[in-house]
């Protein structure tokens, strides 16, 4: 709001705009996600807050060294990181206008998300039949909590993402479109900036301790 | 002032399009940064590459801070312009408030935890 | 039909979950269901409900929803003393063997609910109701910036509500205190419907709440007119900024402590329980990071409402507008480097106790400064002892005096001695009343004229405002002694006979309190009766100074035919002194955010969600949150969300004030 009104311009003071244009549609929308966002951030920071608590309290149980196993932590890290660089080419495909590409683009970033998906879900799966179960000690109840959160997050992303490929396919490009695509493209990247966190402090730093 | 109307909301919208700027340039180098700076980290730890496990947690927590500035800049395209600097100004507040957060919980706990020890517990203290 | 398929109908609600057994209980169902039917019935009768869905419930104009904001905070206020009124009468009464008329078991529900309710379903709504309803009117806006987001928000607010009140009759409320402290919240302790109730209500309403802080946000940062500045934006703007900025900054935390509560509860984790390396003293910490944001939440926008009071009526300029501003930026800061004050005794030694008690203190510079700054807008002013006058007068009295036992109990020596006193609980009640209670009293008196066109009664509303100051001072004085004596909070029965003449003193001012509440009740009856006499059509009852006064009383749809230009702090002030006309000519079209039921209907989905979710009924949760994610997906399906009101309409409108501005004269 920094439209200039300079009252000597005219002699008297002006107090209303004669003749206005409307905010257009959605002038709010890139800030009131970012601000979604940091709310979001600081749900993840409690989160990490309860895992930095709680972490190291295994209970007699299982301890990082026990149960993660980077090698896979690192390919389910890549899936992210790829899924970040192809929605990247979505966007750049949505400036050009070229509903095709982006189509496939955001295709392929959701193939990834999936894969990042289905990896986290077979950790799981393999962490509870040896017994590491979220009930089994406060570091599990922290890990899952916080790494399923995430995946949750991920996971409504997905959702997301096809509604919004079922959209661009039926109404097109259209101004709405390419904003909802923008707000897409913050929450997955934000979720990516969530994993570093996750990876460093969770995985590394446990298989360090 | 009608003209100056206008193109104050030419402004704005230019501003509200974050993604005019970005470019494939900008994404591959935030890409390749960001391999380098995830696998670096995943290295040390899995080679066991630097003498103590304090040093390499500092430097796989500095690499982690370095790569959430990488992905701030080329992937979200934070800048101090963009809404009239009204998003960094967001991002600043959640840091600080992250941080105090964090770092108070952590300080806090700590202290209750060490205070309030149960006493059986006490013994089995290192 | 077999066990097995009527819990998989019914969760663990059965028959024996209405409590027939607790006379009192089944008295106000009786009550409650008599006048529900009257109100259903009458709404029937004078067919309303058509009106009622088309131009309220779906609503997304923020007037209407402010006012809607209102209207719940004021029920749920009545609720609310209910408990206040039913705990004075059983302290009263329980001495010399007595047990009083309240089993710990309803007595327990009673102190809890009393809490939530007026926190999170009273204060919340009575402050977001008012910032709704006046901030967009400040900035010269026309709506919020997601008007839909709006309505989803109350009704989110709403949902949580009606799971708190559905407690009352079905199963019960939790036992726990209003914070729900583990481990008696978790599981094992606490194995009813009660705490359930308190979080799925918490977690329905802390949706909304989040959510309606980041609609006020970008309202305030993208919506202002022309001219005006961040520095020239009214006081009551800023402080509902800052307050919005702790609501998105400090609810995800309480979402998170109440979310980790109850995976401790449904999925048995440890994050809270004494086993298994579970800490219970973290749920304390966290919920207290949120808790502590959240008292100046409530209490920004009231130091808002004072400020723009204050300069009105004592036909001022604000005193120090920018120290002003200062002081509650950086309350704001520090409100989250205080949240330990409240739990000096847990023993987290002596390092982070003084740290935590000198924030505490330093946090009373600011608000000091505000005092201040309210005393010498004052100082030589032309003051006029109108009824929002009177309750910042009262307030500043009577905040000072919290203000100071606050002081007091942010040095960890003395807190220890204090602690969990009935001396705390005089001192949050000071601030409380004191500041946010009677902070929205003054602004239901101030804005009243502007949202109905006409003025609230001076006579009731004299009488109320007496009440309820009197039987303030009478219902709380009492209990800073008792609590200076160690009597501790939430107790059911006492033994010394000494104390009962405190605690009869502290209920016949709850009792005046209780008056206070219906000479209010009766003010907006009586105002309503009168509304012909008390009519303003000028737009402007009390030559005030912001933006609001400048359009008519009620405002129309649109709020400013034209949108204005600001050029001061005071603006409509500033246009006053400078000869503004009022537009007669040149009307446009406008465009506006069409009205829709999306919001109620998700809300409605959420709140059975909950209640599936408390009475472990899965089908209905299951169901409940399928359908929310059809319905919400199934509205971004829709891309024609605005229509333009038509020229003529506006013309019509303007017209008709032109006319009753010629008539005033």
């Amino acid at each position: 709001m920094t439209v200039a009104v300079n009252p000597t311009q005219t002699g008297e003071p002006l107090f209303y705009l004669a003749d206005e244009h409307p905010h257009p549609e959605g002038y709010s929308t890139s800030l009131g996600f970012w601000i979604y966002l940091m709310s979001d951030c600081l749900i993840f920071a409690m989160l990490f807050a309860a895992f930095g608590v709680l972490g190291a309290n295994y209970a007699a149980g299982p301890a990082p060294k026990d149960l993660f196993d980077l090698d896979l932590v690192a390919v389910n890290t890549s899936m992210l990181l790829l899924s970040s660089i192809t929605y990247g080419f979505a966007m750049l495909a949505m400036q050009q206008n070229k509903i095709g590409q982006t189509q496939i683009w955001l295709a392929i970033t959701g193939l990834f998300g999936a894969a990042f998906i289905g990896i986290e879900l077979t950790e799981f799966a393999h962490m509870i039949h040896e017994g590491a179960t979220p009930q089994r000690s406060a570091f599990l109840s922290a890990f899952f909590t916080l790494v399923g959160t995430h995946g949750l997050h991920v996971s409504c992303g997905l959702i997301w993402l096809v509604t919004l490929m079922v959209q661009v396919g039926k109404f097109g490009l259209i101004e709405a479109n390419r904003r909802r695509l923008m707000c897409l493209s913050m929450f997955w990247h934000f979720l990516d900036v969530v994993w570093i966190g996750v990876f460093t402090f969770v995985y590394l730093l446990g298989v360090l301790r | 002032m009608n003209t100056d109307t206008h193109a104050a909301h030419a402004g704005d919208h230019h501003h509200d399009d974050g993604h005019a700027h970005s470019t494939f340039s900008g994404y591959m180098l935030g890409f390749v940064l960001s391999v380098v700076l995830t696998a670096i980290p995943f290295w040390l730890v899995m080679s066991g590459a630097l003498p103590s496990k304090q040093i390499t947690a500092l430097v796989i927590m500095a690499f982690a801070v370095v790569q959430i500035v990488v992905h701030m800049v080329y992937f979200l395209h934070m800048n101090a312009k963009s809404e009239n600097g009204w998003t960094m100004m967001a991002l600043i507040f959640t840091i600080v408030m992250v941080v105090i957060a964090l770092s108070g919980s952590l300080w806090v706990m700590s202290h209750l935890n060490s205070n309030m020890m149960p006493i059986h517990q006490m013994s089995g203290m290192k | 039909m077999s066990p097995d398929l009527l819990k998989l109908i019914f969760g663990r609600l059965g028959l024996e979950s209405l409590p027939l057994h607790e006379p009192i209980v089944v008295g106000t169902f009786v009550v409650v269901a008599l006048g529900g039917a009257a109100l259903l019935g009458g709404l029937t009768y004078f067919r309303l409900w058509g009106y009622l869905w088309r131009e309220w419930f779906t609503t997304v104009d923020h007037k209407r929803i402010g006012i809607m904001y209102m209207i719940l905070g004021i029920v749920m206020l009545l609720r609310g003393f209910a408990d206040a009124l039913m705990m004075r009468g059983q302290q009263m009464l329980a001495f010399g063997g007595s047990e009083g008329y309240l089993n710990a078991h309803h007595y327990d529900q009673v102190f809890t609910a009393h809490g939530v309710i007026m926190i999170f379903f009273v204060a919340m709504p009575l402050v977001t109701g008012l910032m709704n309803y006046v901030v967009p009117l400040q900035i010269g806006a026309r709506d919020v910036s997601f008007p839909f987001l709006n309505n989803f928000s109350f009704w989110m607010t709403v949902g949580g509500a009606v799971l708190v009140m559905a407690s009352l009759f079905i199963g019960e409320f939790a036992r726990t205190g209003w914070l729900a402290y583990p481990p008696l919240s978790n599981i094992g302790y606490s194995p009813d419907v009660g705490v359930d109730y308190y979080i799925w209500a918490l977690q329905v309403a802390g949706v909304g709440t989040t959510l309606s802080g980041i609609n006020l946000i970008c309202t305030i940062v993208k919506l202002r007119c022309p001219g005006m500045t961040m520095m020239k934006m009214p006081v009551f703007t800023w402080t509902s900024l800052c307050t919005n900025i702790l609501i998105v900054a400090s609810f995800p935390v309480l979402t998170v402590v109440l979310a980790l509560l109850s995976l401790d509860r449904y999925v048995g984790t440890n994050f809270f329980t004494n086993d298994f390396g579970g800490s219970p003293m973290m749920y304390v910490n966290l919920i207290w990071i949120w808790g502590h944001p959240e008292v100046y939440i409530l209490v920004l926008p009231a130091f808002g409402i004072f400020s723009e009071v204050t300069s009105t009526f004592s036909g001022k300029r604000l005193f120090g507008y920018t120290s002003m501003v200062y002081a509650t930026v950086v309350i704001t800061i520090l409100s989250y480097l205080v949240w330990l004050h409240h739990f000096f005794t847990m023993g987290s030694g002596a390092s982070v106790n003084s740290f935590f008690g000198i924030t505490t203190m330093i946090i009373s510079i600011p608000t000091g400064a505000k005092m201040f700054n309210w005393l010498f807008t004052m100082y030589r002013g032309r003051i006029r002892y109108e009824l929002p006058m009177m309750w910042t007068i009262a307030f500043m009295l009577t905040f000072v005096v919290g203000g100071m036992t606050g002081v007091l109990l942010a040095v960890p020596p003395a807190d220890f001695v204090l602690h969990n006193s009935l001396f705390l609980i005089a001192h949050f009640h000071n601030v409380i009343i004191g500041g946010v209670v009677f902070g929205a009293f003054a602004g239901i008196n101030y804005w009243f004229p502007k949202a109905f066109g006409f003025k609230l009664d001076v006579f009731w509303g004299k009488l109320s405002f007496w009440f309820w100051v009197v039987g303030f001072y009478l219902a709380f004085m009492p209990l800073y002694v008792l609590g200076l004596m160690g009597v501790t909070r939430r107790l059911r029965v006492f033994d010394d006979p000494s104390l009962q003449i405190w605690f009869v003193i502290a209920a016949i001012g709850a009792f005046l309190v209780f008056l206070g509440i219906l000479s209010m009740l009766m003010q907006f009856a009586v105002s309503l009766l009168k509304r012909e006499q008390l009519k303003d059509v000028t737009g402007d009852p009390w030559d005030a100074r912001t933006l609001e006064w400048a359009t008519s009383s009620p405002p129309p749809d649109y709020n400013f035919a034209f949108t204005p230009v600001v050029h001061d702090n005071d603006a409509w002030w500033d246009m006053k002194k400078r000869g503004y006309q009022r537009p007669l000519t040149g009307f446009k079209p406008i465009h506006m955010p069409s009205s829709t039921g999306t919001g109620v209907i998700l809300a409605g989905l959420a709140t059975a969600m909950g209640f599936g979710l408390i009475w472990y009924i899965w089908w209905l949760a299951a169901a409940s949150f399928l359908a929310m994610l059809v319905v919400g997906i199934g509205h971004t399906f829709n891309y024609h969300r605005d229509f333009d009101i038509p020229a003529e309409d506006v013309i019509r409108t303007e017209d008709a004030r032109t006319k009753l501005l010629a008539g005033a004269k």
